[in-house]
């Protein structure tokens, strides 16, 4: 994309998982760049290691070999600040309502209270909960819950947001909406996205990269940059491009 | 929703008054000797009794049981915390609570009496020791159980362990805090009763083996029904505590 340095590095990424006697190589050979503001997909079935390398790139998990770089001289990273988290589950805290939930980061960061609050809800309004800010998580329904994680992750204004499967536990249809709005969340704010998926028609249709990862070690099958229209609509899923992606995915992963 | 509460309660009452009405029926009609069960109104004339000295004792076993209650709770919370902070505490101490609490409280009673004498303490020392555990246990799990993935956001964030302990262990573990208490309310007020027969000179429990001798029956009922009171306020007290802290979804487990 640009020809400066990229905003995270991986060479050769390995990781073994080792107990007592056995060892197992979860990632092995994993190489890739993205570039700041970047949407990458990350797709490969269960078990493959995706969660691990996002792991790996929160700095939650060492790894075994090869290099891991975040950030570079044109965009800085500070470790405890620079990362969002979103889950397959929204793991708001209960006692806690949706504004406090997104407030959460803030409040471990240390970060001006007022400031923050003002953010929050400019952050709910974007997502779609302005209204609901003081309710508590059960009322709300789970693709809800699911926004006020999104919220939650931007809250305090990091460079990169780490997507763990977050839709995989919603409905078809709602999944359907949110990756639209994820997709102009992505676009509005300009931030680096990895995004970890086993939908292959998800991956392809947010990603301007899809990286397919194997199992058995988990190993790069392709690293493929998307070039569909920048403004995603439902109409791009009937196009023959879409399709044509879609489909190279899924004979990298085997199923053709 | 309103009249729907209502009628809830006004069952919950009714049911009580049928009960009351239904030992009432049973003595009166069926001629029972007043020693064998008295009469709910027998039973609540023995109130003007002053060699009863219902106030005094009542008081001290109310004493007994808050006292112990709220030793076990302290106790029990701190205990609990310091499990979460370090393992190695928790492998230590958790092995010896374990059979510690295998030992039938009551086996102690007279053992308590040998080292503090008759009195409150002993008998408050019996409520703690019986109402402790649950207590530690519940709580202990609660500030275990917190989300892998949310411990990952913490982490992802170098939350502190001190962050993580104050704004997610902590309040998570705060309904399974309540339902150890909850059990715990109600094996305190067994606890100051058996203390109070093993052995005191005050107390409802006390009151209540002296008038067994003379065959004051309805005294003896009269005892029963202020320990029971005196649980169903300390356990309406956690009820409330637990509906004024805990957010309702957390609340029903
Ligand atoms: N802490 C761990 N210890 C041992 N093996 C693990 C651990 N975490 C994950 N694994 C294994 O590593 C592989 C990849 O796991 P994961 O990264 O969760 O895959 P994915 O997210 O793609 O489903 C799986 O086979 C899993 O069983
Ligand atoms: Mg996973």
């Amino acid at each position: 994309m640009t020809m400066n340095e990229p905003f995270i590095h991986l060479t050769k990424v390995r990781k073994v998982y080792r107990k007592k006697d056995a060892e197992f190589v979860a990632l092995s050979d994993v190489t890739f760049d993205v570039a700041a503001g970047e949407f990458v997909s990350l797709v490969g079935p269960s078990g493959c290691g995706k969660t691990t390398l996002l792991k790996i790139l929160a700095g939650l998990l060492p790894h075994d070999g090869g290099e891991v770089r975040l950030g570079s001289a044109a965009h800085s990273f500070d470790p405890s600040r620079d990362i969002g988290m979103v889950f397959q589950q929204p793991l708001l805290l209960k006692w806690r309502r949706v504004m406090e939930n997104v407030l959460l980061p803030a409040e471990i960061l240390g970060l001006p209270l007022r400031e923050s609050r003002e953010r929050a809800r400019e952050l709910l309004s974007m997502v779609g909960l302005a209204e609901v800010s003081d309710k508590y998580p059960y009322e709300l329904s789970g693709g809800m819950q699911q926004r006020a994680a999104i919220a939650r992750a931007l809250i305090h204004d990091p460079k990169l947001i780490l997507m763990d499967e977050p839709f995989g536990a919603l409905d078809a249809l709602t999944r359907e909406k949110m990756n639209l709005e994820l997709r102009n969340i992505w676009q509005t704010s300009g931030k680096t996205i990895v995004f970890v998926t086993h939908g292959i028609s998800e991956a392809v249709f947010l990603g301007t990269r899809v990286v397919v990862l194997t199992s058995g070690p988990a190993r790069m099958a392709d690293d493929i940059p998307i070039a569909l229209p920048d403004k995603r609509t439902l109409e791009i899923k009937t196009s023959r491009e879409f399709g044509d992606y879609n489909r190279r995915v899924y004979r990298l992963l085997g199923m053709e | 929703m309103a009249a729907e509460k209502l009628r809830h309660y006004a069952l919950g009452v009714l049911v009580h008054v049928v009960v009351i009405a239904i030992w009432w029926a049973f003595v009166e009609l069926g001629h029972i000797e007043p020693y064998i069960m008295p009469s709910p109104l027998a039973t609540l004339k023995t109130l003007g009794g002053e060699n009863y000295r219902w106030i005094a004792n009542a008081t001290v076993t109310a004493g007994e049981i808050f006292g112990g209650y709220l030793l076990a709770v302290i106790v029990g919370v701190t205990l609990a915390t310091a499990f979460s902070w370090s393992r190695p505490v928790e492998s230590a101490v958790m092995p010896l609570l374990v059979t510690l609490n295998m030992i039938p409280k009551v086996a102690l009673g007279p053992l308590f009496i040998v080292w503090f004498s008759y009195g409150i303490f002993p008998n408050a020392v019996i409520a703690f020791s019986i109402s402790f555990f649950p207590i530690l246990l519940t709580t202990a799990r609660g500030l275990r159980e917190v989300e892998p993935d949310l411990l990952d956001l913490v982490r992802s964030l170098r939350g502190s362990r001190w962050q993580l302990f104050t704004k997610i262990q902590l309040p998570g573990a705060l309904p399974y805090l309540f339902s150890g208490m909850k059990v715990g309310a109600i094996l305190a007020v067994a606890g100051a009763i058996v203390g109070e027969f093993l052995g005191s000179s005050r107390g409802l429990g006390y009151l209540m083996l002296q008038v067994q001798v003379t065959l004051d029956t309805a005294a003896m009922f009269m005892a029963v029904v202020l320990i029971t009171l005196i649980g169903v306020f300390l356990y309406g007290l956690v009820l409330l505590l637990e509906r004024l802290i805990v957010v309702r979804d957390a609340r029903v487990q």
